[in-house]
């Protein structure tokens, strides 16, 4: 029974803690101290409902008990330091803002979690930091599971948590919502930090698993909640079409051995149909927002032009080509022009293809990319170039972290070597 | 994961009365907070039984049997789909919403490909999926 309460308890504290902390540090201006008393107040319950019995409103008895403590430090804080006299004022304008708790919860969480949001991703604290402080206070994630989430010790992981609450105090970070003229800057810093959550999850660049799909619920959860908090925002729209769509095919790509099947051979049937639903939904929000498309929502497209084809042979590759095209006008990068370079191949033929990768071979920063020379072998065996087909599967299959994804590579090199064999080539 | 949340049918419901406005407003209040939070994947009302049918399968037989159907505790009236961490979390927002006294509600999880563990065969598996691609196929 006991061990049933304590359940409950953890449970209702995961989905309150976003909440507790965003409204917390409203008042104590600190994101850190913020996240401090909400773990008080879950200490508290754990001490009070296995006798007491869960109360008929947790969040509300948790916001209730953390915002005691969180004025009572403030007036510790006074007391402490007359000179500090600012934040008795601010004490006073708090509490007699907020007199009822419900209704002070009903004005003001939409705005706190947005400052949570920001603050969580704020441009000055490194993305790793950036990526484990928002799966903490927005995501309610421990310290472990962020941990084992990203294949670091636990300390690794609460030493990025530390420092990037630190880092928050000392650079004076304000618990604000960025103004106009910033947002478009810091959003990007938002969506960057949810994409990676998700991309951690949906591609692990290293270990035994290929998805860890939790991770992917934990980023489609918080990209869903930032929607609700920026409905007007094309892009959130955007990201939260492309990581639907993409997470549509997340059972379908693995075989049954646990080995990777690629877009192309996926079994379509297995594809997530309301997920590819509730994705092309949010780019229809993201497109009627107007203007002109962001990366995110650009993405999307592609994905979506990838979730509407009924079979593989059915991909309209041109389209495709002419949406990566459009990527690289706003958002140049080799990686995006290797993207392009396989639509072409697919569109236009290999040939063509081959030469926008060819272009691509002297880049330095893919040279430790493992899918250059594998989209290269897959070119080059289509045109019936076996040989050199295979000497790139195994480059590539030298270069990538993944284990799954090497066995692949490592069967493709031997497939080309034996059509090399058979041709006598 | 996912679960299925089962709204029970009741007499209001199966007489096909619409829920008066208190209701519905505060049903609407729960539905947005379930988005809000992030793990609303559907949510669906049905028509009362008078207007859908059963059929029942014996041997070569198929015999079809229209509504209503009368017990009105097996019958389901609506249904959320919802995408959560535990069942603890499905049961903690499902003590949240707004029923009336007497109303009982389902939640039931969702089958995940991973929990069928050793009987889930490769080739299990794969014949499972030849009988998806034929439903698309037909589509």
């Amino acid at each position: 029974m006991a061990a049933d309460t304590h359940r409950v308890i953890e449970t209702v504290w995961r989905m309150e803690a976003p909440r507790l902390i965003a409204s917390l540090a409203r008042i104590v201006r600190d994101v850190g101290t913020a996240e401090e008393l909400a773990q008080d107040a879950l200490v508290a319950a754990l001490e009070q409902w296995p006798e007491s019995g869960v109360p008929d409103k947790p969040g509300a008895w948790l916001m209730g008990t953390a915002k005691h403590r969180a004025f009572d430090l403030l007036r510790r804080r006074k007391r402490l330091d007359r000179k500090h006299e600012e934040l008795g004022r601010e004490l006073e304008i708090q509490q007699a803002a907020a007199p009822d708790l419900d209704a002070s919860l009903d004005d003001h969480i939409g705005d706190d979690m947005l400052r949570l949001v920001f603050t969580a991703c704020h441009p000055v604290l490194p993305t790793e930091a950036r990526v484990a402080l928002t799966l903490r206070v927005l995501g309610g994630l421990s310290t472990e599971e962020i941990a084992r989430a990203f294949l670091v010790g636990v300390p690794t992981a609460a030493q990025r948590i530390v420092r990037a609450k630190r880092t928050l105090a000392e650079a004076r970070v304000p618990y604000e919502v960025p103004t106009r003229d910033e947002l478009p800057a810091r959003l990007a810093s938002v969506l960057e930090v949810i994409y990676l959550i998700f991309n951690e999850g949906y591609a692990a660049t290293a270990g035994e698993d290929w998805v860890r799909p939790g991770l992917c619920e934990d980023a489609l959860r918080l990209g869903r909640i930032l929607a609700g908090l920026l409905p007007a925002e094309s892009e959130v729209h955007g990201l939260v079409a492309l990581m639907e769509i993409q997470a549509s095919r997340l059972r379908a790509r693995t075989g049954p051995d646990g080995q990777p099947v690629l877009l192309l051979d996926q079994d379509r049937g297995r594809w997530d149909h309301l997920l590819i639903s509730r994705g092309l939904a949010a780019l229809d929000r993201a497109e009627r927002l107007g203007g002109a498309l962001g990366t995110y929502t650009l993405q999307a497209e592609i994905a979506a032009c990838h979730a509407r084809a009924p079979t593989a042979g059915d991909t309209d590759w041109e389209r495709i080509a002419t949406l990566y095209d459009a990527l690289a006008q706003i958002a140049p990068s080799p990686v995006v022009e290797l993207n392009r370079a396989v639509a072409v191949g697919m569109a236009f033929g290999p040939a063509a293809g081959l030469e926008l990768v060819d272009a691509l071979r002297a880049e330095p920063s893919l040279r430790s990319y493992h899918l250059l020379p594998s989209v290269r072998g897959d070119l080059l065996r289509k045109l019936g170039r076996f040989a050199e087909a295979s000497a790139e599967f195994e480059h590539a299959a030298g270069l990538t972290q993944n284990v799954r994804e090497r066995a692949l590579l490592v069967e493709r090199a031997a497939a080309c070597a034996r059509r090399v064999q058979l041709g006598g080539a | 994961m996912r679960v299925m949340v089962l709204v029970k049918a009741t007499a209001q419901t199966e007489g096909g009365a619409l829920p008066d406005e208190r209701i519905l407003t505060e049903m609407t209040k729960y539905n947005e907070e379930l988005a809000k939070a992030g793990i609303l994947l559907a949510a669906e009302g049905l028509q009362p039984s008078s207007k859908g049918a059963r059929i029942r399968f014996e041997g070569k037989k198929r015999t079809v049997v229209d509504g209503p159907f009368t017990e009105a505790k097996e019958l389901v009236a609506g249904f959320w789909l919802w995408q959560v961490r535990s069942l603890e979390e499905a049961i903690e927002w499902l003590k949240r919403a707004p029923f009336a006294d007497g109303d009982e509600v389902e939640v039931r999880q969702v089958f995940e490909n991973d929990d069928f563990g050793e009987a889930f065969t490769p080739e299990l598996r794969e014949q499972e999926e030849r009988i998806r691609t034929q439903v698309t196929a037909k589509r």
